[in-house]
């Protein structure tokens, strides 16, 4: 199942006065995949915190699958919004790594045997039931963000959300992870700084900066505007040459 | 002042106690020390007897001698101020070689030391027989109240990545020459403690974030446990019952 | 501080075990409103970040090094009540987990560890807070004052219960002298510690200092704390000190207890039946002056159980009158 999401004039501040988004429009189809791109500081983090609620928008609205992120739905929207962070380490808080994967659904409800397939399902995704029992902090780079992705996905989200999910990877943890959210069913949104994965994964890239979007088009499009890029603080991946169709794992 | 192990003290083996459900493991312990605590310390023979016992579940938890004595270092401070005891202390005094040590002192040395060890082998036999996070769970069987036992879990949690942070920060101190003798170098120590303290708290706040992205509203979920056998708590009474029988007695007769 | 089991007779250990868990409970529900959903990571990695920095040794003369105990410095970052439960899961981990103090002497080891510092540690801020300007500095100033009386509070915490509950012959007064001495020295580097890491913070996120909410954007500017202020106190804290404590170390009657004798303070007479009846008799035997001890006590103890209400009361006001929006 996947679900759409509609933002429209999204502004946001922080506490100490600085502006953090402003007017932010963007519209993503259901099971789409887009790639949200930019300098550190641009607002993608900040952006996606208001998906779930976490923020509240000073300005604007967004909606979930036609349902609009207020308090009233917030605890809908938590299980429709799968927001895997940028530090497994803050998303790991329980004392085994099955646990944490349980959290979730259990938040949701789900007891006995259906949290337990809950559970099991989510690990099999991502090959984790080798470590499910052990706590976090005795897991490797790899196996957290496994882990982390784990515990989102036990409560079967329609939007999957994600902060820069390959960093800290090596090639071989990087390329389990992209076979792994290629087999997903659901809307994906992904802020990465590693053009590569944007180019395989997302056919739809936006580029934000400044708490603005300043870019939203085809990835491969996107990539090949070196100018664009450079004003924006990226640059295109070494050796990449623009193709019809990007390349399929 | 807690000189710090976060090396806890669980040994992995497979053993009869380890495999006892920690609520019960903690109500033994809890019999175990009070029947200690409130034994007169005349009662000599009331002590061996504790040795004893303590040293036979120490042995059936396949916990080797020398690991408990290392283990109790931890007690020597108080072991430090117990043997001063008799020579600072007020009463009548009996000379032992070239020294007059006070015989209620002795006593009071005697009373303090025997009870720290026998104390502190029963916590560490606890402790070596059972994980940290099945320590916090039996406690919250215990009707310990939830919020407190899930704040403990977070501790523990985050124990050692806040620990390496600050190893971390010292190790790059040192790097840069900083060698502290006196309170008045100690300002980088300081100034990073608070530089940790932010980000600790900046860390909970993420942490709390990613609680409430999985739908958490304030209560932690409660996971169903295997209902744990009758016999265990069997074990336990018996054991505790010899406990207090010998500390009733020692009561009595002394 | 970690007292093992047994250390203190039982009627110590079940009074003090009873009056933590009660306040203890008293300030989870505290906490949890404070805090709401926020209190448990929140806690818990404070929690985590006291046992480390309690962990960490910093130098204090000469190659000698101290440890922190944080409670005062809780108290202050956090607010007096998730101030003492973090703490308190220190201790009481380390008690079951570490095997670091006995589970029996859990009620005292609390009370003197985590709640005695944290609710009398926050008191004795606030009562700077109001002596010393209205600045980072004066934050810093408190801050440094708290810590160092929070250590103190603590030591003669566990002075007076060795007064109810002593189990070797060594009597109030020594016991008194020995650890309120040593600790008004140790409570030094608690305080400059403690100081230096709120201003700290204070440079960088003002807005976790719980005990600095009341300061605007310019008054967070000025740290300058007045040495000056703290030298001068430095010295009347010290010389009040010396005359008590002299007190104890001293057989023969002199200085105050002439003067309490001469002005009919005090009998005389050495004996005093109301030693009889509730005090340890190890801690009252050998006692040059029963009475002047007693009343000592009986002071200090009050100030010292007067400041811990206080805060747990303050605690309880600055969360009613706290915007909820700001948490």
């Amino acid at each position: 199942m996947s679900a759409r999401i509609q933002i429209s004039g999204l502004g946001f501040a922080y506490p100490d006065g600085k502006k953090a988004l402003e007017g932010v429009d963007l519209e993503l189809e259901a099971g789409e995949r887009v790639a949200i791109l930019g300098p550190n500081g641009a607002g993608k983090t900040t952006l996606a915190l208001h998906f779930n609620g976490i923020l509240v928008p000073h300005a604007g609205s967004i909606t979930v699958g036609d349902l609009p992120v207020v308090e009233e739905n917030y605890a809908e929207i938590r299980r429709m919004v799968g927001l895997v962070f940028q530090d497994p380490n803050d998303q790991l808080f329980m004392p085994s790594v099955r646990e944490d994967v349980a959290f979730g659904p259990a938040n949701l409800g789900f007891v006995g045997d259906d949290l337990e397939r809950k559970v099991d399902a989510a690990l099999d995704i991502v090959a984790g039931k080798e470590f499910a029992h052990r706590p976090p902090h005795h897991l490797s780079g790899g196996e957290k963000r496994r882990a982390s992705l784990a515990t989102v996905l036990a409560m079967s989200p329609d939007v999957l959300v994600l902060d820069e999910p390959s960093s800290g990877l090596d090639p071989a943890g990087r390329r389990e992870l992209i076979v792994t959210l290629s087999g997903l069913p659901m809307t994906l949104v992904v802020i990465t700084h590693d053009l590569p994965l944007a180019l395989e994964l997302c056919p739809r890239s936006v580029i934000m900066n400044h708490g603005r979007v300043v870019a939203d088009g085809a990835t491969q499009a996107l990539l090949g505007d070196v100018e664009m890029l450079a004003d924006n603080r990226l640059e295109p991946p070494y050796n990449f040459v623009r193709v019809e169709d990007p390349p399929r794992s | 002042m807690g000189a710090g192990h976060t090396h806890a003290l669980y040994v992995h083996e497979h053993s009869a106690i380890h495999r006892m459900a920690p609520q019960t493991k903690l109500v033994a312990a809890l019999g175990m020390v009070a029947s200690i605590a409130v034994t007169p310390r005349e009662a000599i023979w009331a002590f061996a007897v504790y040795a004893v016992l303590i040293g036979s579940i120490a042995a059936l938890s396949r916990i080797g001698p020398g690991f408990l004595a290392a283990r109790l270092l931890a007690v020597a401070p108080f072991v430090l101020f117990a043997f001063l005891i008799p020579f600072i202390a007020t009463g009548e005094t009996v000379e032992i070689g070239f020294v007059e040590v006070s015989v209620p002192g002795l006593w009071g040395a005697w009373n303090i030391l025997i009870k720290a060890v026998l104390g502190a082998s029963v916590s560490i036999v606890l402790t070596a027989t059972t994980e940290v996070a099945e320590i916090i769970r039996g406690l919250g069987v215990l009707r310990a109240p939830a919020l407190f036992t899930s704040i403990a879990v977070f501790m523990i949690r985050y124990l050692e990545l806040i620990t390496d942070e600050l190893g971390r920060m010292r190790t790059a101190m040192t790097a840069r020459g900083y060698d502290p003798r006196w309170i008045a170098q100690a300002r980088p120590i300081a100034t990073s403690a608070g530089a940790l303290f932010v980000r600790s708290y900046e860390r909970g706040e993420r942490i709390h974030a990613a609680m409430l992205a999985r739908g958490f509203t304030g209560e932690m979920p409660t996971f169903d446990r295997p209902a744990i056998a009758r016999s265990q708590w069997v074990v336990v009474l018996v054991v505790i019952m010899v406990f207090v029988a010998v500390a009733t007695v020692a009561l009595l007769v002394t | 501080m970690h007292a093992p089991d047994g250390f203190l007779g039982v009627g110590v250990a079940v009074a003090t075990g009873i009056i933590s868990l009660i306040v203890i409970g008293f300030a989870l529900r505290q906490s949890k409103k404070q805090l709401s959903d926020k209190l448990i990571p929140l806690a818990g990695i404070t929690a985590a970040f006291i046992f480390a920095a309690q962990m960490f040794n910093f130098p204090v003369a000469a190659g000698t090094t101290g440890h922190l105990l944080g409670g005062a410095l809780a108290a202050i970052l956090l607010g007096p009540s998730v101030g003492v439960i973090a703490v308190t899961i220190v201790v009481v981990v380390q008690a079951f987990i570490f095997a670091d103090g006995g589970i029996t002497a859990l009620g005292y080891n609390v009370l003197n560890m985590a709640i005695v510092p944290a609710y009398g540690g926050y008191a004795v801020f606030r009562i700077f807070r109001r002596m010393l300007p209205t600045s980072a500095g004066g934050v810093i100033g408190a801050t440094g004052s708290a810590a160092w009386a929070s250590v103190v509070m603590a030591s003669v915490a566990f002075s007076i219960q060795w007064l109810f509950g002593a189990t070797a012959p060594v009597s109030f007064d020594d016991v008194f002298a020995a650890m309120v001495g040593v600790h008004a020295l140790i409570g030094i580097g608690e305080g400059i510690i403690s100081a230096l890491a709120v201003g700290a913070v204070l440079a960088s996120r003002p807005d976790l200092v719980y005990g600095a909410a009341d300061l605007e954007r310019s008054q967070l500017d000025d740290s300058k704390v007045g040495m000056r202020t703290f030298v001068v106190g430095g010295v009347l804290v010290a010389l009040v000190f010396s005359a008590v404590i002299s007190q104890f170390a001293v057989d023969n009657p002199d200085g105050l207890e002439r003067v309490a004798e001469d002005t009919g303070f005090i009998e005389s007479s050495e004996d005093h039946s109301l030693a009889d009846s509730i005090f340890a008799d190890y801690a009252t035997d050998g006692v040059s002056n029963e009475t002047l001890s007693l009343a000592i006590a009986g002071i200090v103890g009050t100030a010292v159980t007067l400041l811990v209400a206080a805060g747990i009361f303050m605690g309880l006001r600055q969360q009613r009158s706290r915007d909820p929006a700001s948490v």
